[in-house]
């Protein structure tokens, strides 16, 4: 029994992964419905008027890229839709590809023009300081898109002198700089913004949603396949719930498993003795 | 000589510590340049930097070749990886660096197909991890670690379809858990942070702590 | 009685749209003009923004817009600047400026900035004049007063009064008891054990002849955690150097780099050991996230160091390198302000420093009172942080919400 406690966990391992590839083989779906938080995202999209201003930050590299592209891409489908301006930034370095990847591809399918209907600034190093540049003179924190031109006079820019005249701005993150984005840019700058995340963050952005300093947030890889559905576009976040609630309760019978054989083993009874 | 190792950082430490907490509140123009300055000091320092990183990457790894250090081997791949990126960033595609990033070559292709997927599968280590991790570490030792149990349970399962279709009432709770018991510990935690954040911020500016120098006194 | 209503209402409708009540009836819209239009400086501001004020008009509905015009001379050229929905804009919406009376909804707020109305004429010092119009559709109405303002730079910002009077209470607290620490320097501080068994697992490094390895967090320099992480890497190289073992230190970010390499370089020096310095042992190892993981990783299996450090601010990462260091047998002790990962480290460490104890660290491993005395400081803050709370929740049950507006962060 004991030697039950103390399996290898190269097992374990071995059962998530026939876990993770059986669910990916097998075709079952499952509902997403949206949660509130994410839902206000959406709405706040909608809200805004054709032509509106977006800012869309990447600001995540490739090892979120299954978490927080599919999130990207349905948020740049539902803006194009609506015919929204998107400007699409990143503060990592290793986010630039996948950033520009997003915005273009998703351009592409509704016939978006580069610098006319969106815009593509890249990376820039500073974190906090390039958003408080950003919020003082985009133009001079960016005087060149990521292409090479000259920003101050892209059309798709017009009537953005600074972070105050965006109309939103989205963080997507796999570190702190949703946290950096409130600090030095929303509290300085006054511009609304929504925020998505990796899962393993997304308890620490609850403080901010409870204050509204952000008004929306979507967490991981379930935040996404909810924007999915809310966007009517089930894509690769939606496929992705189905090896993640595999697993999940795959962990849940590993934790009652153990547990079970714990107190079989007379675990318990050492404990309370212990004491 | 300690007049320039000590006093003069710890004046600089002073003075910009001072001025950069008032800064925040002072609207007036003066003081928004005076940040901007700052935050241009900033990026400058950061860009220079990145090189002593990277002699501090490559000369750590030469070092394990020279020596035959164990898995030296791993450290040619740092030398090939660096020289493959770097070579193809300069080439860009045939227009060279100096001119803007041409699409579609072969470092779009590096990044994407190698940088992409190892980073991925890094990260997706984590699932596998914590699956080992839960195993071993969650027991329902005590009353408070099985109260733990059961709310780690309902998460998970709230926190992905399955949840909702074994009953309505899951997610709802694994949101409440999130956000009210959770939550309310966080905040106290984070309040405690904030604090020692704070004094940990005045002891650097009024040169108190002063190990960020080197050495103690 | 039909009729004495209809007689009435009439009446009324005659009196409130008397001109010399309120200053102009529109003809064909019947709408009634606001009064109190006003334009001011904006307090607060680095100089870009004038204020406009009115009070509510009656007229006001859906349907019914308000318009500003501008211009930079008392006789126009005039400019449309905003239109509105006359139902939106109130003085209640800027507590920052108005504070948060109920009556604020009595009135209107605009703030403009109205130099960027005239791009390539922008002058600082410029006074800038405003009239005031409502308009239905494609009818306007003006209101006929003209007012004027010159937008200048405020040298403090009122609204964050509350923000400067905690900020200094509580570094005057943190320096009073800096200073009473110096007089009397036998302060009590709680055993934590993580800290105590620094020693042991230096120790336990000494005997089984292995590297200690030191882990940064992913945050640079900037990061609070970063510099309390640096400082605690300091008193851990000192002992390091007292021990005659070796100390690895990883970190990513370059700047962090140099300054772990000169805080430990030092602290060799001070142990009277600075042969034993080898700047080749404080690395950067990667500048990203995963593969500075697979980086530390790999020096943890190759290298089994016997004791590993994780201090700092860490995201992800943290279990990946934990269940890593636990696999290789590792005395592990973790300290970190990011509480996402502290179930992880704590599953997976032997001791976990949380929180504000990461911020201790350096106090208690030095056990110099200077330093010790701002911890009493904190425990101060939290008692009165709890007092607020604990007040505040009743006060906010019974619907008095003072003590909520008091504490607004703008």
């Amino acid at each position: 029994m004991e030697r039950l406690l103390r399996i290898d966990r190269r097992i374990i391992f071995a059962f998530v992964a026939v876990a993770v590839i059986v669910s990916l083989l097998l075709e079952f779906r499952l509902p997403v419905p949206a949660t509130p938080p994410v839902e206000n995202i959406f709405s706040k999209i909608e809200s805004l008027p054709q032509g509106a201003h977006l800012l869309l930050a990447f600001d995540y590299d490739p090892s979120s890229k299954e978490e927080l592209q599919p999130m990207a891409i349905a948020l740049l489908h539902h803006c194009y839709q609506k015919n929204l301006r998107v400007i699409g930034m990143t503060l990592w370095p290793g986010g630039t590809g996948l950033a520009e990847q997003a915005v273009t591809q998703v351009a592409s399918q509704y016939g978006k023009k580069n610098g006319e209907d969106y815009v593509f600034l890249g990376y820039k190093p500073g974190v906090a300081s390039l958003i408080i540049n950003m919020g003082e003179d985009l133009y001079t924190a960016f005087p060149k898109d990521f292409y090479g031109n000259d920003t101050s006079t892209l059309p798709a820019l017009k009537g953005v002198e600074s972070l105050k005249d965006i109309d939103y701005v989205i963080d997507l993150a796999a570190g702190a700089t949703i946290e950096t984005w409130i600090a030095f840019g929303k509290e300085k700058y006054r511009f609304e913004m929504g925020a998505g995340c990796t899962a393993v963050i997304g308890p620490d952005l609850y403080p901010f949603l409870d204050s509204r300093q952000i008004n929306g947030l979507m967490a991981g890889l379930k935040g996404a396949a909810e924007y999915e559905s809310l966007v009517g576009r089930k894509a690769q976040a939606t496929e992705g719930m189905r090896p993640q609630s595999v697993t999940h309760v795959l962990v849940i019978v590993f934790i009652l498993f153990s547990n079970a054989v714990f107190i079989l083993s007379g675990g318990l009874r050492t404990v309370r003795r212990g004491k | 000589m300690t007049f320039l190792k000590r006093g003069v950082p710890l004046g600089i430490a002073f003075l910009m510590g001072v001025l950069m907490a008032f800064q925040y509140y002072v609207p007036h123009e003066h003081s928004k340049a005076f940040l901007e300055l700052m935050t241009r000091w900033d990026k400058i320092i950061a860009g220079f930097a990145v090189f002593i990183g990277a002699y501090s990457l490559f000369h750590l790894h030469y070092t394990r070749i020279k020596r035959r250090a164990a898995g030296w081997g791993y450290s040619f791949f740092v030398f090939v990886g660096a020289f493959v990126t770097i070579a193809f960033g300069l080439y860009n595609g045939g227009e060279a660096f100096w001119h803007d990033k041409k699409e579609g070559t072969m470092f779009d292709w590096i990044y994407m197909n190698i940088q992409v997927p190892a980073g991925a599968t890094i990260f997706s280590i984590l699932a596998f991890f914590m699956a080992s991790a839960a195993y071993r570490t969650f027991r329902a030792r005590t009353v408070e670690s099985t109260v733990l149990l059961v709310a780690a349970i309902i998460v998970m399962l709230g926190r992905v379809p399955v949840g909702a279709l074994i009953s309505q009432y899951i997610p709802v709770a694994a949101d409440w858990i999130m956000g009210v018991p959770n939550l309310a510990a966080k905040r106290g935690i984070l309040l405690g942070v904030s604090l020692g954040a704070i004094a940990t911020s005045i002891k650097i500016i009024f040169g108190v702590e002063r190990q960020y120098l080197g050495g103690g006194d | 009685m039909r009729l004495p209503l209809l007689l009435l209402s009439t009446l009324l409708t005659v009196l409130s749209c008397n001109p010399c009540n309120h200053g102009a009836l529109a003809q064909g819209l019947e709408l009634i003009l606001p009064e109190g239009f006003k334009a001011f400086d904006t307090p607060n501001d680095s100089g870009e923004t004038i204020s406009l004020t009115w009070k509510v008009s009656p007229s006001e509905s859906t349907d019914i817009d308000y318009i500003i015009y501008l211009s930079p001379s008392t006789d126009g050229p005039w400019q449309e600047a905003v239109r509105f929905r006359s139902d939106t804009h109130y003085k209640s919406d800027a507590p920052e400026l108005f504070g948060f009376r109920k009556k604020l909804r009595n009135s209107h707020f605009l703030r403009i900035e109205p130099r960027r109305y005239f791009p390539g004429k922008e002058n600082k010092k410029a006074v800038y004049y405003f009239k005031l119009a409502m308009a239905r559709g494609e009818e306007v109405v003006p209101q006929g007063e003209v007012v004027s303002a010159r937008a200048k730079g405020n040298w403090f910002d009122l609204s964050k009064l509350n923000n400067l009077i905690i900020m200094v209470s509580f570094s005057g607290i943190v320096l009073f008891f800096i200073a009473h620490a110096r007089r009397f320097p036998h302060l009590f501080v709680r055993r934590i054990s993580g800290l105590d068994a620094v020693d042991e697992a230096l120790g336990r490094a000494t005997e089984m002849g292995r590297p200690a390895l030191f882990v940064h967090g992913l945050t640079g320099m900037g990061s609070i955690s970063t510099m309390a992480a640096v400082n605690i890497l300091g008193r851990i190289a000192r002992k390091v150097a007292e021990y005659d073992t070796i100390l690895k230190v990883v970190n990513n970010d370059p700047i962090v780099l140099s300054v772990s390499q000169e805080v430990v370089k030092e602290s060799y020096l001070e142990a009277g050991r600075p042969d034993a310095y080898n700047q080749d042992n404080v690395v950067l190892v990667a500048s990203e996230q995963f593969p500075y993981v697979v980086a530390v990783g790999g020096i943890m299996t190759r290298e089994r160091t016997a004791a590993n450090f994780f201090v700092g601010f860490f995201y992800a990462e943290s279990l990946i390198l934990a269940e890593t260091g636990a696999a290789t047998g590792a005395i592990q002790v973790a300290a970190t302000d990011s509480y996402t990962q502290l179930p992880f480290f704590i599953t997976t460490c032997d001791y976990t420093l949380m929180g504000e104890e990461l911020y201790a660290a350096s106090a208690y491993l030095s056990r110099e009172p200077m330093l010790l005395g701002s911890l009493r400081a904190q425990d101060l803050g939290k008692a009165i942080i709890i007092l607020v709370l604990f007040f505040g929740t009743i006060l906010a049950s019974f619907g008095i919400e003072f003590i909520t507006q008091v504490f607004r962060a703008f």
